[in-house]
C-alpha cells in the first residue's frame, strides 16, 4: 500500500506513455512489490501479542480459553481461504472441495491424536494388571475402544501409520497432495473448465464424504474422530495451555504461508497463473503447459488445505464427514469472494469476518431485531442475510472487501474502452498489466 | 440270526397291532392310551396322535377335533373318554363309538387341556379330514397349514384327497403341494428326484422353501475320510476355514478340550502369582504371548490350573484332523438333483432380478430425469448453473404440502398442487432471472455464487418458516399399493405414475422445443444469442421463459419426489448434485441428453446397489466416481452438441 502514488501515476500516463514495458522496470525488493506483506505481519503480530497478553495461559486471563481456540480456528480457516485464493482468484479454478482436504488434514492428525491417546489410556488400565500387557492386548484394546462405537473391534488398514506422528504428519501432506494430483490430473488433461470443473469437484467432495458416513470406512462413520484436544502425553497440561499453543502455531503458518504465497504470486509463475485465468487458451497458444501449472496449483493448495485442517482439528476437538459436506467448501469461496479474491489480504480478511461474523450471530448472543409485526432472531435468521449479503456482494461488489481498499488507495479498473475486462471482473487485474 | 428272527418278531407285531387298531376302532387306541391321553407331553404324544389319525375310524376326526378344541374329558370314575357339549346338567356325553351316553355333572368329569405344543401336534393331524371336508374353505386353510408346516405324515393323505377334489383350482394347488411333500418326503428316492425335475423351471418360493433343507450342510471334523456321509467337498484349514473355525469345530464335537481365551489364560496366572514369578518365569517376561503359554503349560504339568489347549496344541489338533462339510441329506441322488433344480430356479430368479432391477432403474431415472430437465434446459440454454434449483424443488414440494393442508381430498390436491407449484416456482424463476441472473451474463462462475447465495437463504428460510420437521405429503389411495407380476418382479404404483410423468415431460418437451415458435426461438438463442437477435428475437425474454420453465419444472418434480419422501427444507440438496451429474453425464442443452443421462446413472446406481446390497452410501460413492472417470471418456457428455453450437 506504500506504492500508492507510483501506481497512480502509471495508469495516468497519456495515450503516448503506456505501460512500460516489464524489462524496463527498475529491480524493485520482495516488499515494494508486495506492501501487505509488511502490513499483514505487523498486524497478525499485534493480534498475536495481544491474544498472549489477554489470554488465561500468559496474560490477564481476560480472554476465554474457548475465545482463543475461536481465534486460533479462525486462523486455520483463513489459511485454508489464501489457499482458496490462489486456485480461484489468481488460477481462475473454482474449486468446491478444498474444504475436503481441509477436512482430510484433520482425520490424518486426528488418527495420531485419538490412537496416542487410547493407547494411553489402555495401556494405563492394563498396567493394573497383575500381568504386564502383552502387544497385542494393547492393540485389542485400542481397536475396541475406538472402534467399539461403530460396532468393530479391529484396526482396518489405514490406521497402519497411526502410531507414529512424523508417519502421520506426512500423512497429513500426502492424501490431499495425492489425491488433488490424481483428481486434477483426470479433471485438467480432459479441459474440464469453468463451472463443469466446480461441479465435478462438488462431485467429489460428496462421493468423500458419502464414503466417509459409512461405518465400515474405518473412520468411525458418522460418529468421527473425536477428542482430539486431548493431546497425548499431556493429560497434566491445561487447555489453556494448548489453546495458545495451537493459536501460535496457526498464526506462524498463516503468516509463513502468506509470505511464501506473496512471493510465488507475485513472481513469473504469478503472471501466468493470472494469465490462464484470464484466458486459458492464449496462455495454452503460447507455449506454457497450463495443465501442468494448474495442476502443481490445485495439489499445493490442497497441501495448505490439508496443513490448515492439521492444525484446525485439535482446537475444535471433533471431525466428523459433515465438516466434508460441498457446503463447507461453499462457504470457503464465499469467504474469499466477500473478503476480495486475486489478492491474497482479501481472502484473509473475508474468511476472518465471515466465519468470526458467523460463530457470533449462530452464538444467540445476537439481540435480536424487532419489528413490530415479527421478530427477526438472528439464530435463525444469520443465514438468510449471509446469503442474501452474498447475493449482493456479487451482483453490486465483485471485489467484495478488497474493493474498499482500491477505492482508498485510489486505484481504478483500467480503460479498456469498452472491451471487456475478462471474465473474472471480481479479480484484480490491474496490477500485472505492468509488472 | 436270532437278531433277525427278532426284528422278524417285531414286525409282526406291529402289524397285527395296527390291524388290530383298524378293527378296533379309536374306542380301543384311547382306552389302551388313555393315561398319556389325560397327561400329553410334546414328545411322546406324537405316535399315538397318529395311530388314533390313522384308525381309518370316523369318529377318530372327531374325537381329535374335540380334543384340540377342549372339548374332551374323562370321567373320573372309570376314565373313560367322552365328547363333551354344553347341557344344563353339566355336560352332555357322546361316547368314543358316537353313541350319545347321557349327561355328567361338571364334578364328574375332568376336562382334558392339552397345551399348545400338543394342541399343535392334534392340529397337524386333523388336517388330513378336513382335507376332504365339503366346506371348501376348510380345504384351502388345510392346504395352507400343511404348506406351511410339511410333514411327512402329511403326504399321504393328501395323495389321498386329490380324486376326490370337485374346485379345479384347489386341486391344482393339492396336486402342487402334492409333488412339494413328495420330493422332501417320498421314501423312493427315484420318486423323489423326478420330482424334483417335474418342476422344471418353476421359481416359486415354495419350490425354493422345500428344496433349500435338503442342501444344508454342516460341518464335521474326523480322523479318517468319512465313507458313509454325503460329502460336499472337503475344507482345507487355511483356505476354506480358518484354524481358529476348525478348532471350534472340533471343540463342539467334544474331541478336544475347550481353547483357553487370553483372558482366562491371563487370570489363571494371575493367580498363581509367587514371589514376582509364575511357575519360574518373571513377570516382565509375561509380556508376550509364548511366554505366557509357556508358563500355563507348566502350571498345567504341575496341576494347578485345569489342561486348556494353548496355540501349539490347538495347531496339532487341527492338523491330526480333516475337516468335511456334509450334506444332511445321505442320498447323494437327492443332494444332485435338488442342487441342480436350485440352480436352475437360480438361474430364471437371477433374470427375473434383472427384470425387476431394470424396473427400479427406470424409476429412479424417472425420478432423476424429472429433477434434472428443468437444470438441463437452464443450463443448455442460457449456459447458467443454477444451484438454486435444489431449493426450487423442495418449494414445489413445500408447496403441494401447503395445499394439502388446505384443500380436502387427497387426489383433490394432487391435482390443485401441480399446477399451483409450477406457477409458484415458474415466479420464483421468472423473479431471479430478472433480479440476478441477467446483470451476471458472461460470467458463469459468478452466475453460480450468486444463486449458491440464493440456495442458503431460501434453504433457512424454509427452516424458518416449515420448521426442521420432516413434513408429510400424502399420496391418494388409488396411488398406493404395488403392481405386482409375480415374487421377484413388481413395481410400486407411485414409480409407475413418476414413470409416467416423466414421459409426459419428455413427450411436451420434444413437441415444444420441435413444434412451437417459442421452442423455434429457444433453439435459435442456445445456438447463437447474437445472430437471433438480429432476426428479431428478444433473447431476454427467451431467457426469462426458459428460466421461468425449468424452474416451474422443478416445482412439478418436487411435489412428485414429496409424495414418496419426505418433505424437508433438504429435499432438493440431496438430488441437486444427483442433477447436474445427470446433466454433465447427458450432455448439456439437449433434452435427449438428460434423458440418457438419467438412464445411466439411475441403471448404475441401481446396480450398484444391487453388487453391494447393504449400503447405498457406498453405491452413491462408486457412481461418482464412475461419473469422474466417465467425463474422461465424453467430455461432454452421452450427447454432445456439434458445430458451432457446441461453443467454446
Amino acid at each position: 500500500m506504500t506504492d500508492t502514488i507510483s501506481s497512480r501515476s502509471k495508469y495516468s500516463g497519456g495515450p503516448g506513455a503506456g505501460p512500460r514495458p516489464a524489462a524496463a522496470l527498475p529491480a524493485r525488493g520482495f516488499f515494494a512489490r508486495n506492501p501487505s506483506v509488511l502490513w499483514f505481519v505487523l498486524i497478525l503480530t499485534l493480534l498475536v501479542l495481544a491474544v498472549t497478553l489477554l489470554s488465561p495461559a500468559f496474560g490477564s486471563g481476560a480472554m476465554s480459553t474457548s475465545f482463543v481456540k475461536t481465534l486460533g480456528k479462525t486462523l486455520c480457516l483463513c489459511l485454508a481461504a489464501l489457499a482458496m485464493d490462489i486456485v480461484w482468484g489468481y488460477t481462475g479454478i473454482l474449486s468446491l472441495g478444498h474444504m475436503a482436504f481441509f477436512a482430510l488434514g484433520g482425520y490424518m492428525i486426528g488418527q495420531w491424536l485419538m490412537y496416542a491417546r487410547t493407547q494411553e489410556i489402555v495401556v494405563q488400565a492394563l498396567s493394573a494388571e497383575a500381568l504386564p500387557p502383552t502387544a497385542g492386548e494393547v492393540a485389542q484394546g485400542v481397536a475396541s475402544q475406538i472402534f467399539g462405537v461403530v460396532g468393530g473391534s479391529d484396526m482396518p488398514l489405514i490406521w497402519s501409520f497411526a502410531h507414529s506422528l512424523p508417519l502421520q504428519l506426512a500423512m497429513v501432506v500426502l492424501v490431499p497432495g495425492v489425491l488433488a494430483l490424481v483428481f486434477g490430473w483426470l479433471a485438467f488433461r480432459s479441459r474440464v473448465t469453468g463451472v463443469y470443473l466446480s461441479i465435478l469437484t462438488q462431485a467429489m467432495t460428496l462421493a468423500l464424504a458419502l464414503y466417509l458416513f459409512q461405518n465400515d470406512s474405518g473412520l468411525r462413520g458418522n460418529n468421527g474422530l473425536s477428542g482430539l484436544q486431548n493431546l497425548p502425553g499431556m493429560a497434566a497440561t491445561s487447555q489453556d495451555l494448548i489453546s495458545i499453543w495451537f493459536f501460535w502455531a496457526a498464526a506462524a503458518a498463516l503468516v509463513m504461508a502468506y509470505v511464501l504465497l506473496s512471493w510465488v504470486v507475485s513472481g513469473k509463475f504469478g503472471s501466468v497463473i493470472r494469465a490462464i485465468r484470464d484466458d486459458e487458451a492464449r496462455v495454452r497458444f503460447l507455449g506454457y503447459p497450463v495443465e501442468g501449472y494448474k495442476l502443481f496449483v490445485f495439489a499445493v493448495t490442497a497441501v495448505i488445505c490439508g496443513v490448515a485442517g492439521a492444525l484446525y482439528y485439535p482446537q475444535a476437538g471433533i471431525i466428523n464427514p459433515a465438516e466434508l459436506a460441498p457446503i463447507a467448501s461453499i462457504y470457503l469461496a464465499v469467504w474469499v469472494a466477500i473478503g476480495g479474491r486475486g489478492r491474497l489480504y482479501g481472502s484473509v480478511i473475508g474468511a476472518a469476518l465471515v466465519s468470526l461474523l458467523s460463530s457470533w450471530f449462530t452464538s444467540g448472543r445476537v439481540p435480536s431485531l424487532p419489528l413490530g409485526f415479527y421478530t427477526i432472531d438472528w439464530v435463525d435468521w444469520w443465514k438468510v442475510l449471509l446469503g442474501l449479503t452474498f447475493v449482493l456482494v456479487t451482483l453490486f461488489a465483485p471485489k467484495g472487501i478488497g474493493g474498499l481498499f482500491d477505492r482508498f488507495q485510489g486505484r481504478r479498473s483500467p480503460d479498456r474502452k469498452g472491451a471487456p475486462l475478462g471474465p473474472d471482473q471480481g479479480s484484480l487485474q490491474e496490477k500485472e498489466a505492468v509488472e | 440270526m436270532r437278531k433277525f428272527l427278532l426284528a422278524l418278531a417285531w414286525i409282526g407285531v406291529t402289524f397285527v397291532a395296527a390291524g388290530m387298531a383298524q378293527a378296533q376302532g379309536v374306542a380301543r387306541i384311547a382306552a389302551d392310551h388313555a393315561a398319556e391321553i389325560e397327561r400329553p407331553s410334546r414328545l411322546t404324544i406324537g405316535p399315538v396322535i397318529d395311530q388314533l389319525a390313522g384308525s381309518g375310524d370316523p369318529m377318530a376326526a372327531r374325537l381329535l377335533e374335540a380334543w384340540v378344541n377342549k372339548a374332551l374329558g374323562m370321567r373320573k370314575s372309570d376314565h373313560a373318554l367322552f365328547l363333551l357339549a354344553p347341557d344344563p346338567a353339566g355336560y352332555a356325553l357322546t361316547d368314543l363309538t358316537g353313541a350319545a351316553a347321557g349327561t355328567a355333572g361338571t364334578e364328574d368329569i375332568v376336562e382334558l387341556k392339552p397345551n399348545a405344543g400338543v394342541r399343535g401336534l392334534i392340529a397337524s393331524a386333523l388336517v388330513q379330514f378336513t382335507l376332504s371336508d365339503p366346506d371348501p374353505a376348510k380345504r384351502a386353510t388345510a392346504l395352507t397349514s400343511i404348506a406351511q408346516d410339511p410333514r411327512a405324515e402329511s403326504l399321504a393323505p393328501l395323495r389321498a384327497a386329490i380324486a376326490s377334489e370337485p374346485d379345479p383350482a384347489l386341486k391344482a394347488q393339492k396336486r402342487r403341494l402334492e409333488r412339494l411333500l413328495t420330493l422332501r418326503f417320498d421314501p423312493d428316492p427315484k420318486v423323489r428326484v423326478a420330482a424334483m425335475q417335474g418342476f422344471g423351471a418353476d421359481s416359486g418360493l415354495d419350490l425354493r422353501a422345500a428344496l433349500t433343507p435338503l442342501v444344508a450342510t454342516t460341518r464335521i471334523a474326523v480322523t479318517a475320510s468319512p465313507q458313509d456321509r454325503n460329502i460336499l467337498r472337503e475344507l482345507k484349514v487355511g483356505r476354506d476355514l480358518t484354524p481358529e473355525a476348525a478348532y471350534d469345530l472340533l471343540v463342539a464335537d467334544g474331541s478336544a478340550p475347550a481353547r483357553i481365551s487370553h483372558e482366562d489364560q491371563k487370570k489363571a496366572l494371575a493367580a498363581h502369582i509367587e514371589g514376582g514369578m509364575v511357575a519360574g518365569i518373571p513377570l516382565a517376561d509375561l509380556a508376550r504371548n509364548a511366554a505366557r503359554d509357556r508358563a500355563y503349560t507348566a502350571l498345567e504339568a504341575a496341576g494347578q490350573v485345569p489342561a486348556a489347549a494353548t496355540d501349539d496344541e490347538v495347531a496339532a489338533a487341527v492338523a491330526a484332523h480333516r475337516f468335511y462339510e456334509v450334506y444332511a441329506e445321505p442320498d447323494p441322488a437327492i443332494t444332485t438333483a435338488a442342487e441342480a433344480a436350485l440352480k436352475r430356479i437360480g438361474l430364471k430368479v437371477g433374470t427375473l432380478q434383472v427384470a425387476d432391477l431394470a424396473l427400479d432403474g427406470l424409476s429412479l431415472a424417472a425420478i432423476y430425469f424429472l429433477a434434472a430437465i428443468g437444470l438441463a434446459i437452464t443450463f443448455g440454454v442460457m449456459g447458467v448453473i443454477n444451484m438454486a434449483h435444489g431449493e426450487f424443488i423442495t418449494m414445489g414440494a413445500y408447496t403441494g404440502y401447503v395445499v394439502q393442508q388446505i384443500v380436502p381430498g387427497y387426489t383433490a390436491a394432487l391435482i390443485v398442487a401441480f399446477p399451483l407449484a409450477f406457477a409458484v416456482t415458474f415466479g420464483a424463476g421468472v423473479a431471479m432471472e430478472r433480479l440476478v441472473i441477467r446483470h451476471l451474463m458472461k460470467r458463469p462462475l459468478e452466475t453460480l455464487l450468486a444463486t449458491f447465495g440464493i440456495s442458503i437463504a431460501l434453504q433457512q428460510i424454509f427452516k424458518n418458516i416449515f420448521g426442521t420437521q420432516a413434513m408429510p405429503l400424502t399420496s391418494p389411495d388409488w396411488l398406493g399399493g404395488a403392481l405386482t407380476f409375480n415374487d421377484v418382479v413388481s413395481i410400486s404404483y407411485i414409480r409407475i405414475a413418476i414413470i409416467v410423468l416423466a414421459a409426459l415431460f419428455l413427450g411436451f418437451f420434444l413437441y415444444m422445443m420441435k413444434r412451437t415458435r417459442l421452442g423455434l426461438e429457444v433453439r435459435a438463442v442456445t445456438q447463437n444469442p447474437a445472430m437471433a437477435a438480429s432476426m428479431g428475437i428478444n433473447p431476454d425474454r427467451i431467457n426469462m421463459l426458459t428460466f421461468g420453465l425449468g424452474s416451474g419444472i422443478a416445482g412439478i418434480a418436487g411435489v412428485a419426489i414429496g409424495l414418496f419422501a419426505k418433505v424437508t427444507s433438504e429435499l432438493g440438496t440431496d438430488y441437486i448434485v444427483q442433477s447436474f451429474m445427470t446433466v454433465v453425464v447427458g450432455g448439456v442443452g439437449n433434452i435427449w441428453g438428460a434423458l440418457a443421462g438419467a438412464t445411466m446413472i439411475g441403471g448404475l446406481q441401481k446396480a450398484i446397489e444391487w453388487l453391494n446390497p447393504s449400503n447405498t452410501l457406498a453405491a452413491q460413492t462408486y457412481m461418482i466416481l464412475f461419473i469422474i472417470l466417465f467425463i474422461q471418456v465424453r467430455p461432454r457428455g452421452i450427447i454432445a452438441l456439434k458445430g458451432r453450437a457446441a461453443g467454446d
